[in-house]
């Protein structure tokens, strides 16, 4: 039953994700994007990490998205369709060869998980479930991670709260300057 | 318990989509979103690498502070192409060539 679900989950994520790439309405992307999103929420809940997945809907799709879509909706209404006609680019390949590109980086990826998968696993999983210290699904996850981010994990907490104040500030910046101009 | 090489096929896929979205669209927000679903793929990862690690709960404390780094990311990013989108009238990167006139 779990592994009927979390494949439900996998093939949503990943037939949306296929769409929000191939599509070439870039609103319609972005709304699919949504969908992508609460699947991979769905993911995390299957290792166990229901705080994760909880900040995965409220920062992705509360915050990330809704900050796309008034981006994409701020820039031109020519830009809903994908520009394709342009040739003798930087970085972007035409679309065969970045298919090419991934297909392969997918298989030498899925070559490298089959191999892992012969036998061969790290010491630490060894021995913690050797020892039982893994996590069930009756553990009180949030509790623990309450306590570990204010002892264990304090400094980069701390770090990671300066740094993202700090960008806040960057982006608002940028984005003000331009209105003086 | 799903069997950990499930995650980690799963994620890449995602990761993989994700690439090819970054180097194939012609559209900085697509370029945006390509980079995200990458993110999500390694986060998916560490989740699954965390749920063997009960005492330090490594993995699901890092994808906290990967899906912060992400928001920040997006943010400025965002900010970013606004500005680039006032001075050249477009998000293509492909004409966006130098940073200031």
């Amino acid at each position: 039953m779990d592994l009927i679900l979390f494949y439900a989950f996998a093939t949503l994520a990943i037939t949306s994700a296929l769409l929000v790439v191939s599509l070439k309405n870039t609103a319609r992307a972005l709304f699919l994007f949504f969908i992508v999103l609460f699947a991979m929420a769905g993911l995390y809940l299957f290792a166990l990490a229901d705080f994760v997945a909880i900040t995965q809907v409220l920062v992705y799709v509360g915050g990330v998205l809704i900050l796309m879509i008034f981006a994409f909706m701020l820039s031109n209404k020519e830009l809903l369709s994908d520009l394709q006609n342009l040739s003798g680019s930087f970085i972007q390949l035409p679309n065969w060869q970045s298919l090419a590109l991934s297909l392969g980086f997918l298989g030498l990826m899925i070559y490298g998980i089959w191999q892992w998968n012969q036998g061969y696993s790290p010491a630490w999983i060894d021995q913690n479930i050797k020892t039982g210290q893994i996590i069930h699904p009756k553990d009180n996850n949030i509790n623990q991670l309450g306590v570990l981010f204010m002892s264990r994990y304090i400094l980069p907490f701390e770090i990671i709260s300066i740094f993202l104040m700090m960008t806040l500030i960057g982006a608002a910046h940028i984005a003000r300057k331009g209105e003086e101009d | 318990m799903i069997p950990i090489t499930h995650f980690l096929a799963v994620s890449a896929c995602i990761f993989c989509i994700g690439l090819y979205a970054v180097i194939s669209k012609r559209n900085a927000i697509m370029i945006l979103v390509g980079i995200e679903l990458m993110i999500n793929a390694a986060i998916l990862n560490l989740v699954a690498f965390g749920r063997y690690d009960k005492v330090h709960y490594g993995g699901q404390v890092f994808a906290l502070f990967a899906i912060v780094l992400a928001a920040a990311a997006v943010a400025v990013g965002l900010s970013i192409i606004l500005m680039v989108y006032r001075k050249y009238k477009t998000i293509n990167p492909d004409q966006i060539t130098d940073l200031r006139d």
